[in-house]
Parts: structure tokens; C-alpha cells; sequence
């Protein structure tokens, strides 16, 4: 069975994947990812009718704890690796209209 | 007396017994460091200011009965997903070159409260993603045993420092084979723990439901010391596992008498190296021979692991690596018109080839109309998978197995071709799905002089019994390390390109 990824597909991913590619880049994505699927759908040949997904080998359970600060006041550290800071804050372009 | 080619373990003896000082040794590294570097590759960053100021303070701490660990005064490198307070912590990327953690990883810290020396930070394959250590955006390592060869990946810098000896011990990661590969490749000793035993916190994520932190060393012992310092459980990851025995060392015991060994016969069919095959088969036979049985089986579901993994681990990926978008930390790219353009720009021009192939495809495996074909699909394969380890260890206490179908492969033979590199990680990536512990050990060389390795899988939370069987190989057999062609022994600048710190 071969994948066939159409340019819409690739623009969509882009998007969720917050990715911008070039047109070599996007053509080339798009053979990399049909030749992965075709690969990752041979995992159909598997019967997995019935079996759970199993997202952790352990059974977990949620861990809680009281809400306690433990920390100290660590901002200047974070603000230090900004890009732009400015005022105690990050700086971003304009998000709102 | 050469420091840099004894154990781990033999230095802290030395360094409690005065025999030697930190300063001494971790001067010694440091020189050694210097001359190996240009060939090998294996750093992205040398703190020789800060690992010397930390020398002498150790130092203090072992005079004054602060410091009573065995690796008390040993210096390590810790692979660049690591966060270290202060230090460049780049995960070989763009995106992050230029990041400062303003705090430490719980391994890391673990290693720095038994008194362990920093010496910098390991290359690595970019974000972990790969099987070469060649997406390094600072640059590929070098195989130290033959140049032209990888050192294999993730972890390659921590495991081509250690066959340098660059560094006594190394911590790496391993989220489908990261440290046992490697370690294959490069002739040293590494281990991936039980998932949950060592804590993540502060290891920067690729797929988080698979990554474990494990050290690299140059022999069983000295790994089974590191593993002892750097497991905890640990309240800041939410999948640590509050375990009943932290105990490693006390597996190092030359006796597997009576232990069953299950040699999965889809493990050593077509795709193996026959070199590999007969070096492991080879090293069987030797356990066989101090008492353990030994039986073939099938495991079975081998070819579907692949496949499996590349979608959880790339759908985790995505959502991990979401967090790199030029606001808080690292790179942000220099022209842009609003936010949207400046994360998607940003992104593109901070991430290389591989990390955008598999954000892209963890993108679309994850998005509506696909994710239960996929996504779910994938869990339901690993699910299986792991019943099928759990058969296999009601039968045996521990399963021999390659570490990789190959020895080393050649520069830049490995990237044009994903699908070919993702089949490398044939034997390894079942591990890291079902959660359980591996190490890998050397068994010998092919023809070309290229190490080979043995893989040991046990049962969750049976680390102590892949330690001992590979303690009990290892007997009678010494350190070998690599001669590195060309290197210089004094008076090699740094690079150009590497960031270097403290005074270079």
C-alpha cells in the first residue's frame, strides 16, 4: 500500500508543526513521510483487536502532592536566556490586534 | 602511573587514600581533553575554568569527610540534554546554542552531592534524534577506534569520550538505544536503567514516555557505581519510581549458576553481521561455561518494533519540542513579522533535518483523522510487545541479545537513507518500549578492528542480574582502549566553531 501525501496535507502538518519549509524542503517532506508510512503501516498486519493501548508499562497513577511553594524566586535566572526581556518579562512581538 | 587510563572506581580509591589529588587528576583529563579533541569531537563544551575551581573544592570536601562517595573527586562528562546549572546545555542544536539552564538535572545533581567533577558536556545527535551523533549541528564525533567511523548515537560523545578517555565515566541517555548502541560501537560499557529509575528531571525531553538517564563507563563495575549514584526516586518527575533496592554494586558478583539465559532466535537471523553474530554467540557460550543455561526461543514481534516506536517517539517529539519557540530561552530568529512568523521562523532556521522530519511526522500521526490508525496503533503494537517480553521472562532471567546488526558504520553512510539508519535500532528499541533495563558489553572486534558489543536485557527492575552476568563476562578480560592516529600529545589550540569556556 503507498502513502500519498498531498500538498495539502504537507502545509496542514506544517502548520500544526509550526514548521515553515521551502518548496525543496516541503517535496522532499512529503517523500520522507509516504516512505515512513508505508513503512509504519506494516504495523497492520498485527491483530490488535482487543488489546488496550498501552501508554505506560507500569501501572501509574496520578501523583499529587500539596501545593506548596518550595521554590524561590527564580526569574532573574529565566529572564537571563530571553531572547528579548524587557520589564521582568519576556518580549514578544504584538499578539493582539 | 597514567591517570587517564584507570577505572572510575580505582581513581576515587586513589583520590581517598591520597594517592592522588582531585586537582591532579582533573588536570590530567583536561590535558588529555585538549590533544584528543581535534580528532574525536566528542564535546560540545569543555568548562576547564569551572572543573578546576570544582576540583579544589571537592578536594576540600574530601579532606574535611564532606565527600565519602566512590566517585568522590572523578570527573565526568554529561551528554548536552543534560541541564547543568550555568553551562551551555545545547542538545547539539541551534535552537539551543547559546542556553544557560538555571538549573540542574536530579542525575546531575545526584553525581555532584558524590562529589563528581564536571568536565563539559557530550556531543550528541541533534535533540537525540539519530543513530550517529552525525546531526550535531556543532559537528560529528569520531569513532576513536577507526576516524572515519561513527561512534554511533545518540550518546556517541559520551561514548567515544569514555574510549578516548577523555573521562573515566560519562552519563547519556536512551530512549531507543542512545547509550547501548554506542557503546557497542565504541567499546565501553553502558546502561539504560528500568524506566522510572533515574529521574528525568532536567533531561530535556525527545520522547518522554521512553527516555531513562545511564552511564557509560569503562567496565561493568565503575557503571554499576554510576547507575548507584545517579538513581533516586525523585518527586519533580512524575514518572519516578520509588524502587525497594538502589543497591547495584552489590550485583557485582562473578557467579551465574543456575541464571537462564534466552537467546531470541529473530535476533540473530538475516540483517546480523555475521562477525557480530560469532563475537556474541561466542560470549554466550563463555556464560554457558561458568554455569548458566542457555536456550533459544522466539520473541517475536521483532519487525514490528520499528515502526512502532518511530511513531511514539516522533509524536512525543512533537509535543515536546513545541516548547522551542524564541520566546524563553535560545535562539530567535532575526527578522519577523508577528508572532506566528516568528515562531515558525525561528523554528526553521533552529532545527535541522532529522528534528523536523520527525516533529513533522509526530505532527501528522497525532492529528484528527489519523491518530487511531497510528498513533493508538502503535500503543496497542507496544502493548503487545511488552507481553511478549514478559513470557520471555517467566522463562529466563535475562535475554542475550546485539546491540546493533553492524559494527560502526562509515561517515556519512548513515543519513541518506532514514529508514536504513531507524533499521539499526532493530535490537534496541523493543527495550525502551517495554521499560526495561539493558546493558551492553564488549565481546571483541571484526576484522577491521571496530568493536563489538553484547546486549543483556532483563526484566523491569532486574538490573541486578544483567549486571552480574556481565560482570561475571567481563572477568579476566582488562581496559582496552583505542590508539588514536594522529593525535598530538601537547599544544593543540582549541577549535574554531566549538564553544569553549574558562579561559580558552
Amino acid at each position: 500500500m503507498a502513502n500519498k501525501i498531498s500538498d495539502e496535507t504537507i502545509e496542514y502538518v506544517g502548520i500544526l508543526a509550526k514548521l515553515e519549509l521551502s518548496g525543496e524542503e516541503k517535496e522532499k517532506a512529503k517523500s520522507d513521510m509516504e516512505k515512513m508510512l508505508d513503512y509504519i503501516d506494516t504495523l497492520n498486519e498485527l491483530d490488535t483487536e482487543g488489546i488496550e493501548p498501552m501508554s505506560h508499562v507500569f501501572p501509574v497513577n496520578n501523583v499529587f502532592r500539596e501545593d506548596v511553594v518550595r521554590n524561590t524566586d527564580g526569574s532573574k535566572d529565566a529572564l537571563a536566556n530571553a531572547p528579548l526581556a524587557k520589564d521582568q518579562g519576556f518580549k514578544v512581538p504584538k499578539t493582539i490586534g | 602511573m597514567d591517570i587517564c587510563k584507570m577505572t572510575a572506581l580505582e581513581l576515587g580509591r586513589r583520590i581517598r587514600q591520597r594517592n592522588l589529588s582531585v586537582p591532579e587528576v582533573v588536570n590530567a583529563y583536561l590535558a588529555r581533553i585538549e590533544a584528543i579533541e581535534p580528532a574525536v569531537n566528542s564535546f560540545v563544551t569543555v568548562d576547564t575554568e569551572r572543573a578546576l575551581e570544582r576540583a579544589r573544592k571537592v578536594q576540600k570536601g574530601i579532606d574535611d569527610g564532606t565527600y565519602k562517595s566512590p566517585l568522590a573527586g572523578v570527573p565526568v562528562a554529561i551528554k548536552d540534554n543534560l541541564c547543568t546549572t550555568g553551562m551551555l546545555t545545547t542538545c547539539s542544536s541551534k535552537i539551543l546554542g547559546n542556553f544557560r539552564p538555571a538549573f540542574s538535572a536530579e542525575a546531575v545533581r545526584n553525581l555532584e552531592k558524590a562529589g563528581a567533577v564536571i568536565l563539559g558536556k557530550t556531543n550528541m545527535d541533534e535533540f537525540a534524534m539519530g543513530s550517529t551523533t552525525e546531526t550535531s549541528y556543532y559537528g560529528a564525533t569520531k569513532n576513536p577506534w577507526n576516524l572515519e567511523h561513527v561512534p554511533g548515537g545518540s550518546s556517541g560523545g559520551s561514548c567515544a569520550a569514555v574510549a578516548a578517555e577523555e573521562c573515566p565515566f560519562a552519563l547519556g541517555s536512551d530512549t531507543g538505544g542512545s547509550i547501548r548502541q554506542p557503546s557497542s560501537f565504541c567499546g565501553v560499557v553502558g546502561i539504560k536503567p528500568t524506566y522510572g529509575t533515574v529521574s528525568r528531571y532536567g533531561l530535556i525531553a525527545y520522547g518522554s514516555s521512553l527516555d531513562q538517564v545511564g552511564p557509560v563507563a569503562k567496565n561493568v563495575s565503575d557503571c554499576a557505581a554510576a547507575l548507584e549514584a545517579i538513581a533516586s526516586h525523585d518527586e519533580k518527575d512524575s514518572t519516578s519510581i520509588r524502587r525497594e533496592d538502589y543497591r547495584f554494586t552489590e550485583a557485582l558478583v562473578d557467579d551465574v549458576k543456575d541464571m537462564r539465559i534466552g537467546i531470541p532466535k529473530d535476533y540473530f537471523g538475516d540483517g546480523l553481521d555475521g562477525e557480530v553474530k560469532a563475537h556474541i554467540l561466542n560470549a554466550v557460550k563463555a556464560l554457558e561455561e561458568k554455569g548458566a543455561s542457555v536456550e533459544e526461543f522466539d520473541l517475536e514481534l521483532v519487525q514490528h518494533a520499528i515502526p512502532a516506536y518511530y511513531v511514539i517517539a516522533s509524536a512525543e517529539a512533537s509535543s515536546n519540542l513545541a516548547r522551542f519557540d524564541g520566546v524563553k530561552y535560545g535562539y530567535r530568529t532575526e527578522d519577523y513579522d508577528g508572532l506566528h512568523r516568528m515562531y515558525k521562523k525561528t523554528r526553521s532556521e533552529g532545527f535541522g533535518p532529522e528534528v523536523k522530519r520527525r516533529i513533522m511526522l509526530g505532527s501528522f500521526v497525532l492529528s484528527s483523522g489519523y491518530y487511531d490508525a497510528y498513533y493508538l496503533k502503535a500503543l496497542r503494537t507496544k502493548a503487545l510487545i511488552k507481553r511478549a517480553f514478559d513470557r520471555a521472562f517467566e522463562r529466563y532471567d535475562i535475554i542475550a541479545a546485539p546491540a546493533a546488526p553492524t559494527t560502526a558504520p562509515k561517515l556519512g553512510e548513515s543519513l541518506s537513507d532514514p529508514i536504513r539508519m531507524y533499521l539499526g535500532d532493530i535490537y534496541t528499541v523493543s527495550v525502551n518500549l517495554a521499560g526495561l533495563p539493558g546493558i551492553t558489553v564488549p565481546v571483541g572486534q571484526d576484522k577491521k578492528g571496530l568493536p563489538i558489543g553484547m546486549q543483556l536485557i532483563g526484566d523491569c527492575f532486574a538490573e541486578k542480574k544483567i549486571i552480574r552476568a556481565a560482570y561475571a563476562f567481563e572477568q579476566g578480560k582488562s581496559w582496552e582502549a583505542p590508539e588514536i592516529s594522529g593525535v598530538l600529545t601537547q599544544g593543540v589550540p582549541g577549535r574554531d566553531g566549538i564553544s569553549r569556556e574558562g579561559g580558552r
